[in-house]
Parts: C-alpha cells; structure tokens; sequence
C-alpha cells in the first residue's frame, strides 16, 4: 500500500452533470443553464469560432517556430483555446487581466499583436506590450504571483469608488490547478474576500502541472475550495466557448457591480507538453489524450455552426485562409524581430538614475569599445 | 526645526505628510490601523485618513507586498509594514521576483513606486525572528532601492524621499532607536538627497562605515578613542544601494584606514561589498586591510547572549587598534 492509497482515490476529476455549467455539448448541441442564459446572434458565433481557428493556428505556429530553434520555449494553449475565448471575449473595457505564460488566446482577446508576445519567449525581452494599453498585465511566470497582483489592482478599483458605475472594472486573474497549490493564490483569495475585492479567479484546470495529475494538487474539486474562503465557485465547461464566456461574463458583473470575487474552475485538458521542452508520453497516456479530443472545443461550435445553418463552407474556407495569414504574418515577424544590443540590459532597470549600475554600464560599454578598436 | 521627537514618531510624521501630499499614498500592513503597529509607527493614521488608505491587511506577507504591487499598478503608493525584519521571508517571493523586475520586464512602461518598510535589528530582547538584518538579501537583487535610516530627522526625511521615489524601496528602521528623539528638519530645500551618505563625525585616523541601528554605536566609539587621542571618521552611508561610493573613498583616501561596523552576519554580509569596493579604490592609499566588525556566522542568538553578538564600543575599537597593528 502507498502513502497516497491510504485514504482512497480522490474525486477530483469526477463532473457530475449537476456541477458542470455547459451550454454546448460536445457534439454541438445547445443546452440551456437556468444560471446563465445566453443569447447569442449568428454573427457573434461565427466570430467566436474565428477567435479560436485564429488562436489555435497561432498556437501551432509558434510551436513550429521553436521546433525550428526561432523560439526558445513555447508554453502551447492547445485544448484551452474555449476557456480563454470565452473568458477573453467576456472582458469590457475596463478590465484589467493577470495572465500567466499560456493566456495567448486571452491576448488575442485584449489585442496584444501576437508578435508582442513572441520576445519573451525568443529572448528578446521579458514581455513586450504596454498593459494599460491592453487591459493585459506582462505574463507571469512564477506560479500564482500575478493572483495577488490582481487582488491588489482590484482593491484599487475600489479605492477609485467607480464599482456599481459605468467607469466600473474588474480584474480576471488566469491561473492554472497547479497554481492552486502555492501560498499566494491562496492569499489572494483571503485577500480577496475578507475586502471583497472586484476579482474573477480563473482556474484553467487542465489536468496537469507538467507531469504531475491533479491528484497532486487536490483532494476535491476546485471550485469547491471557494466556499472555504466565502465566495462563490464554478466549475464550467473549459472546452466550451459558451459556458466560458456566460459564465465569465456573470462572474465579471457581479465583481464590477460590487459584489466580490468568484473562482471559476474551467474543466478542460492540455492537449499539448506543458511547453515545448516537455515530454508527456513520460506520464501520461495516449487514451486519456483521445477521450479530450472528442471533447475538442472548436469541432463543437463548428458543429453547431453547420446544424443550424449558420455557416457554410465558404465561411470555414475563409476562417482557414485569415488563420493562415495570421500564421504567416507572425512567423514573418517572429524572423525579423532583431535581437537588442548588448547594452539594452541595463535599460529599465531603475526609473531614476542609479549610479552604481551607471557606472557598470560605461564600464561595459568602454571593453566592448576596446574590441571595435583592436579591429580598427 | 520641531522640537525633539522620537524616530517611532518622525516616521509617524513622514508618513502623514506624505499622505496629506498625496492621496495616493496609502498604509498597509498587520495591525497598522486600530493599534497603530507593534511600534506605533503609524499610531492615529487610521483615525485621521480612513480604512481605505490605512489598511489592516490579513496575516500575510506575501499577499501584503502581492498586492501593493497590484496597488501601484492601479496607480496607488503603498507604504508596507512588515512587522519585524525575520517576517520578511514570506514576502521575499514578491519582492525579488515581482516587485523588483517588473519595470524592466515592462520595458519601463510600469512604474512601481511601493516602499517596504522593515524594523530591523536586535537589542530589545525580543525572541527568534525580531532581531535580524536581512539587508544583504536585498542589495542584491537589482531593481531596488535599498536604505537604512539611523536617527529620527534621517527618518523623517528619507522616508517621504522613499515614498516620492519612482522605484520600489526597501527602508530599514533600527527598532533598538525607536526611542531615541531629535528635533526634525521640515524644510525640504534642506533635505539631503535620499541616496547620499554622510560624516556625522569628522576624524583624521580611521574611516568607520556604518548605517542603521551601528551608526549610534560607532559615535560612541569614536567618542571614546578620542579619549586615547584617536581620530575616528564616522560615516552613516544611509543608502546602501545605490551606494555613495564617493563619500566613501574621499574619506578613506584621507585616513587610510577603514573599519565597517553591522550587525548581520560579517561573511558575505553588505561590509564584503564595502572592502571589495574600498580595496579596488583605494588601493595604495590602504595602511591596513578593511575590517568589518558584525554579527557571527550564526543564527541570532537568545537574548541574553545578544550583546556579545552585536558590534559594541569594545569590538569596533578593537578592530580600529588591529588597523594600526598591521
């Protein structure tokens, strides 16, 4: 008997049709939640499924892109395409989002040029767009910092006394189950709720932190965790746009409206390694990969487009084709991003002089002079 | 210039000027509203300014540093308490690895103007944890801005400097002289800029380095070995990063000789960094090595025993002797 066999398997994985909010099945059937009415136009579904055809194509060209030694790392969304459009397309205008490394799509959503997001993982930068531009925080890498930096801009908000007005924003933090594990999203939660601060805690639960299985994490369904901390969780359909963005969207609401933080866990799977260096045929099974893929969260409101006639070939040929131009514009871009000189290192460091640096940086840039001059 | 007030209150002072400079600016911490901190550093600010900008914070460091981050991404300036300088650790994932780099991950488009605020050091007989000098770990980690106040009108000014600071700034209060009282200056014309040391005892024979909680001690040093006809020169460097390399090396070109005076541990400590710099600079004006007088390579010990772990008269002026002993 192992240690982890004493108390029994966990049910973390189980989703009880009562518990799970989804409004489009697998096989692009529409289903109705009492909770969260959606009412959408055809238009609006054919952009949310050129959203996630554009996200995906990305996706794959930046994985293309590191396999070529262009990248260094990718960390790729693959299956997560649903949770972040959904989510991303939920956002109003004065939201503000804490992504972790892998919110591409959600980028997509805030219109953070893809390009933008290539220099981190090229080497170029640590993260090159302008937040408040785009309503879209720098990506974070430590696991869970970027939660309380989400609390924290949140009590902000109410500090400027625009909850409950037109001026109204909340903040989305993105994180995954492993996330769920580390001190700070656990303080941002306490935080969160004891100043009932307009925050939407977005789980991405897909099944694993790298090669460790949710059972690592936790002994009951997330979402469930939130009512330890005395707000509202929900576990929706990752792999479905709709739910996402009803569920977001009512989440968001009550937040800017003054009503606190809820945690949404979106139940989805990383279809992909967790980034480019990984191998996930070291942990996991080829059967569980299959089982998510007919899950897939884009076959689903192509299925639903081309039930209800509300699409026609013409209009999939199309989404391909500005796919594949998104695709190649980025990886045009991807090459001819240059790489900075060698004194860029010291900009940004400081906002106001700092002698000490100062001085290393002439130092620095007098020995790489001394070369130019031997060659002189 | 006010009459003498305690350094507990010239930052108490500092802190309520700024906040009435700038609404912007706002306390967080444990018990920083009602009690007015273990100190009462920030006594009575919550009853003048409000729950909203005097902020009672739950028990956590790490979320109190996570979200003044966020705070200042919102365009606020968060004064954050950490209630003793061992307490800090759970806060140092937020400080090193978020708080200091974002600028620069930025590409500057982010400003973090957040100030921490650490009582440090030992001498009040406290138990484990409320006694350290966690300063190294901080001068390290490029992106902050690292200062050490040692008497009230210092803290009093530096701290409304640290606050207008556009970086992040980590601000060091020697607990031990909380309680020690001078008038203060109110005139900003009169202010010295926040990273610049100063000779707070002229001397002839020996430069003595120290800030914080040291600098007391070292006066009295020098004090004494006046009495033995010794020159001591006193600096309170009052910044350690940036450091105020200048005043350093003018003074020690003159005398020769230098002694650095802390209270953390002496091996890779911040006086390392002193001798290092003092060495490349001063070279062939050196009579003697450096010599740095601190705590041991140990754990802080029990407080019955803390006296013989910090620097005091006796081992500063020993190691002045051992500079001439050479």
């Amino acid at each position: 008997m192992t240690i982890n066999s004493v108390r029994g398997a966990p049910d973390t994985r189980e989703t009880a049709d009562h518990e799970l909010v989804q409004l489009l099945t697998p096989e692009g059937e529409r289903v109705e939640h009492p909770d969260y009415p959606l009412d959408l136009s055809a238009e609006q579904v054919r952009a949310l499924y050129r959203d996630l055809v554009i996200v995906r194509k990305i996706d794959l060209a930046a994985v293309a892109l590191t396999r070529q030694g262009e990248l260094g790392l990718w960390a790729s969304l693959l299956g997560q395409e649903a949770a972040q459009i959904g989510s991303g397309r939920a956002l109003g205008d004065h939201d503000m989002v804490f992504p972790t490394y892998r919110e591409h799509g959600v980028a997509w959503c805030r219109d953070v040029p893809p390009i933008n997001l290539l220099g981190l993982f090229r080497g170029v930068n640590h993260g090159g767009w302008d937040p408040a531009e785009h309503g879209f925080h720098l990506y974070t890498i430590v696991i869970g910092s970027q939660t309380l930096h989400a609390a924290g801009y949140a009590m902000g908000i109410q500090r400027d006394g625009v909850l409950g007005t037109e001026k109204a924003g909340a903040t989305i933090a993105y994180f995954g189950d492993g996330a769920t594990s580390q001190g700070d999203v656990n303080e941002s939660f306490v935080f969160a709720s004891v100043f009932n601060a307009p925050v939407v805690f977005f789980c991405q639960n897909n099944q694993w932190a790298i090669s460790e299985p949710l059972e690592k994490q936790t002994k009951i369904p997330l979402y469930r965790r939130a009512q330890g901390y005395g707000f509202p969780g929900v576990r929706v359909d990752g792999n479905d746009v709709f739910a996402c963005l009803a569920v977001t969207r009512k989440a968001l609401e009550n937040a800017r409206d003054g009503q606190g933080p809820t945690l949404v866990e979106a139940f989805t799977y990383r279809m992909g390694a967790h980034t480019t260096t990984d191998d996930p045929t070291r942990y996991r099974l080829k059967a569980e990969e299959e089982a998510w893929k007919l899950k897939d969260p884009i076959e689903r409101v192509k299925a639903y487009l081309v039930r209800g006639d509300l699409a026609d070939a013409a209009f999939f040929d199309e989404v391909d084709a500005e796919a594949k131009r998104v695709a190649d514009d980025l990886r045009k871009a991807c090459l001819a991003l240059p790489d900075p000189g060698p004194m860029a290192m010291f900009d940004n460091v400081y906002a106001e002089s700092h002698p000490l640096m100062t001085e290393e940086q002439e130092r620095f840039a007098a020995y790489l002079a001394s070369f130019e001059e031997v060659r002189s | 210039m006010s009459e003498p007030v305690t350094m507990a209150r010239a930052i108490n002072h500092g802190l309520r000027r700024a906040m009435e400079d700038d609404a912007k600016v706002v306390v967080m911490g444990e018990d920083v509203g009602k009690l007015g901190g273990v100190f009462r550093v920030t006594d009575g600010l919550q009853k003048d300014f409000g729950e909203e900008r005097v902020i009672d914070t739950p028990l956590a460091e790490s979320g109190i540093i996570g979200t003044a981050i966020g705070l200042a991404l919102r365009g606020y300036r968060p004064v954050c308490e950490i209630q003793f300088d061992g307490f800090v650790f759970p806060a140092a994932d937020q400080i090193i690895t978020q708080l200091a780099k974002m600028r620069m991950r930025s590409l500057g488009k982010l400003e973090l103007p957040v100030v921490v605020r650490i009582p440090c050091g030992g001498g009040i007989g406290a138990v484990e944890h409320h006694s350290e000098s966690p300063e190294a770990y901080f001068t390290h980690t490029a992106g902050l801005r690292v200062v050490a106040c040692s008497n009230p009108a210092d803290a009093y000014t530096m701290i409304q400097q640290s606050i207008a600071s556009p970086d992040p700034v980590i601000f060091f209060e020697p607990k031990r002289r909380y309680w020690d009282k001078a008038p203060l200056e109110e005139d900003p014309a009169r202010w010295a800029p926040l990273h610049e040391a100063r000779v707070v005892h002229p001397g002839e024979h020996v430069t003595v380095l120290a800030y914080g909680p040291a600098v007391k001690t070292c006066l009295e040093a020098a004090g004494a070995a006046a009495e033995e006809g010794r020159s001591l020169e006193v600096i309170d460097l009052r910044s350690l990063n940036p450091l105020d390399i200048g005043a350093v090396v003018a003074s020690v070109e003159r005398t020769g000789r230098c002694v650095v005076v802390h209270e953390a541990p002496v091996f890779s400590g911040y006086g390392a960094e002193l001798a290092a710099r003092i060495t490349e600079r001063c070279f062939y004006r050196l009579e003697s090595p450096v010599l740095r007088v601190g705590g041991f390579s140990t754990p802080y010990p029990p407080s019955r025993l803390e006296d013989h772990y910090l620097p005091d008269l006796d081992r500063i002026l020993d190691a002045v002797d051992r500079t001439f002993s050479w």
